[in-house]
């Protein structure tokens, strides 16, 4: 069976949810082969192997650590050209699509992001995407070359599989080109505790309404364990970091629940939160355009509705 | 300091946008518009050449209509502009849109010092175009610009990710791709209008490019879209409104399904 290669997404070894959801995927379409750029690899065996990696590729070559996407490109172009595998799937973040990007190029292959599944029809590999914010639907193949697909997190359960994952190292060493552009500052982000926006259950989002105040709706999402995110007008505003912005030029999330609060539903948000399960909403204006798409919404301030649903819940799960 | 800047002509996002008969993006029934997000990139490239004494060209492809993209950017102070048209490229995957403007942009002189994109188009959204011209142009590339400066032949970026904020260093020439955060770009003045009139906009073809139409195109193109359909619209669900009791309302329904 031909390979499928998995980029791995981790942080120091620690293998993150996406990979597992990965590997999932890849087990449908072939042989899946993970890829591990960046030091800690020994940790990252383990659980790589639970969900079902028959090899793991890696090296710890320096070049992989200190520059941009460029060699990890190079890296996986070397693996591509070594095994010739059927996919190649990467996470769908902005730095996973820029080596996507880069990997069609090298290897004259088509490139499908942003899919939500992916599932092998008639022997061939046939992906689901959301498009125009949502409102459609697309299936779509990759014709040339490997398919290389990145895939947006939450498209599938991650299932154990285990396998014996066989260590492959690989010898590496990134071209000049690729040393052109350089890290040369980096400050970590203060930790929220909170799950990762695009890979939570739940998430629930502060808008206009609050009026910066962004307490009631982080005391909600915390009863609930949810993500907090925010729509572009409160970015915009300087009340909620760019990083936690849903919508077009934000983060797309997916989840089982999506609270929108005091949040109107522009079309720049509803690009972002549109494809969630089930959609609640809590606004002041009864003929904000949110109310179109919600399962559940409650036409009242934040400021009451939500401590009260707060209290519920918290009471609720004891 | 050259700064070449290429922007997508989009359907209006407000409107509803669909497919053609032949699963491409509908470009016709639906008014069309600069990208909105190609506007940061316009907006950060005046900024520079305002201060850096440059010259600032737009870039597009795009059928005759995606003249009034090239049109918005020189209203806001643009300096010429390059239309490539070619009925050939209609259906282009992201691979064969981003050889086309590598050969575009190798055929402008003087040779730009810096390429500037948006983030992404408003309708494809697959962000991966800046990425791709970077490869085929052997240029650095930083993308996600929030913050850009230009001095001493380098660029520096600042990027906000998730994990971290980051500042990116690349000498020129270069891409740098640039979000949403990075400015708040101008509106076109009455003298910007006036004066975008008497602006040149060249158009080229893919012949004068030196590019094979069998390179580009719908029937070139890597991958395929086989089918699409309309996200069935949501039923519109309960909407209670606040009389004290919207709360404990609203924890009920999420106890009825299975969030507690």
């Amino acid at each position: 069976m031909a390979e499928v290669l998995v980029l791995v997404e981790h942080i120091d070894g620690r293998v993150r949810k996406t990979t597992a959801e990965l590997l999932t995927i890849a087990r449908r379409l072939g042989e899946p082969a993970a890829v591990f750029v960046g030091s800690n690899v020994a940790q990252a065996t383990d659980v790589l192997a639970k969900y079902g990696a028959t090899k793991i590729y890696h090296s710890d070559s320096a070049d992989l650590a200190d520059y941009l996407v460029v060699p990890q490109a190079e890296f996986l172009a070397q693996i591509v050209a070594q095994s010739s595998p059927v996919a190649v799937l990467i996470p769908s973040s902005p730095e996973g699509k820029e080596v996507a990007a880069r990997l069609a190029v090298k290897t004259d292959s088509g490139l499908i992001t942003d899919a939500v599944d992916v599932q092998l029809a008639d022997g061939k590999i046939v992906t689901t995407q959301s498009v125009f914010a949502g409102s459609y639907t697309v299936a779509a193949t990759a014709t040339t070359g490997t398919a290389i697909i990145t895939v947006k997190p939450n498209s599938a359960p991650p299932q154990q599989q285990p396998a014996e994952s066989v260590d492959t190292p690989v010898e590496f060493a990134a071209s000049d080109l690729a040393k052109t552009a350089r890290i040369t500052a980096s400050s970590p982000k203060a930790k929220s505790g909170r799950p990762e926006l695009t890979e939570a259950a739940i998430v629930v989002s502060g808008g206009r309404g609050t009026s910066g105040d962004f307490s009631k709706v982080e005391e909600f999402a915390d009863s609930l364990g949810a993500a907090v995110g925010a729509s572009r007008a409160a970015v915009d505003a300087g009340w909620y970091p760019h990083t936690s912005q849903v919508g077009q030029t934000g983060k797309q999330v997916s989840p089982q629940l999506y609270v929108a609060v005091g949040i109107s539903g522009a079309i720049q948000h509803r690009a972002g939160m549109q494809t969630s399960k089930t959609i609640i909403a809590v606004n002041k204006d009864e003929e904000a355009p949110i109310f179109e798409l919600v399962d559940f919404g409650v036409v009242g301030d934040l400021f009451n509705v939500l401590p009260q649903a707060t209290e519920a819940v918290k009471t609720a799960k004891g | 300091m050259n700064i070449v800047v290429c922007v997508k002509y989009v359907p209006d996002a407000q409107a509803d946008r669909t497919f053609s008969v032949d699963n491409t993006t509908d470009r016709a029934g639906v008014d069309g518009l600069l990208s909105e997000l190609d506007e940061y990139a316009v907006e950060e490239a005046l900024k520079i050449a305002e201060a850096n004494d440059g010259e600032v060209t737009i870039l597009t492809i795009g059928p005759d209509r995606a003249a009034d993209a090239l049109k918005k950017a020189l209203q806001m102070g643009a300096h010429r502009a390059v239309h490539v048209n070619d009925a050939a490229i209609h259906g282009s995957d992201a691979i064969a849109t981003s050889l086309v403007l590598a050969k575009a942009i190798q055929k402008l002189d003087p040779q730009p010092d810096l390429v500037l994109t948006g983030m992404a188009s408003t309708d494809g959204t697959m962000g991966v175009v800046p990425t791709m011209l970077a490869e085929r142009l052997g240029l650095p590339a930083v993308t996600y610009a929030s913050e850009l400066t230009v001095a001493d032949g380098k660029v520096s970026v600042r990027r906000d990710g998730d994990l971290a904020s980051q500042t990116i260093e690349a000498t020129l020439p270069a891409l740098v791709s640039v979000t949403d955060q990075i400015n708040e770009p101008r509106y076109p003045s009455f003298k910007g209008i006036m004066a975008a009139k008497k602006k040149p906009v060249d158009t080229w073809t893919l012949a004068d490019l030196g590019v094979d139409a069998e390179l580009v195109g719908l029937t070139a193109a890597w991958t395929t879209v086989e089918s699409f359909s309309a996200r069935p619209p949501r039923q519109k669900g309960q909407i209670v409104t606040d009389e004290g009791d919207g709360g404990s309302k609203l924890a009920v329904f999420l106890g009825e399904h299975k969030f507690l």
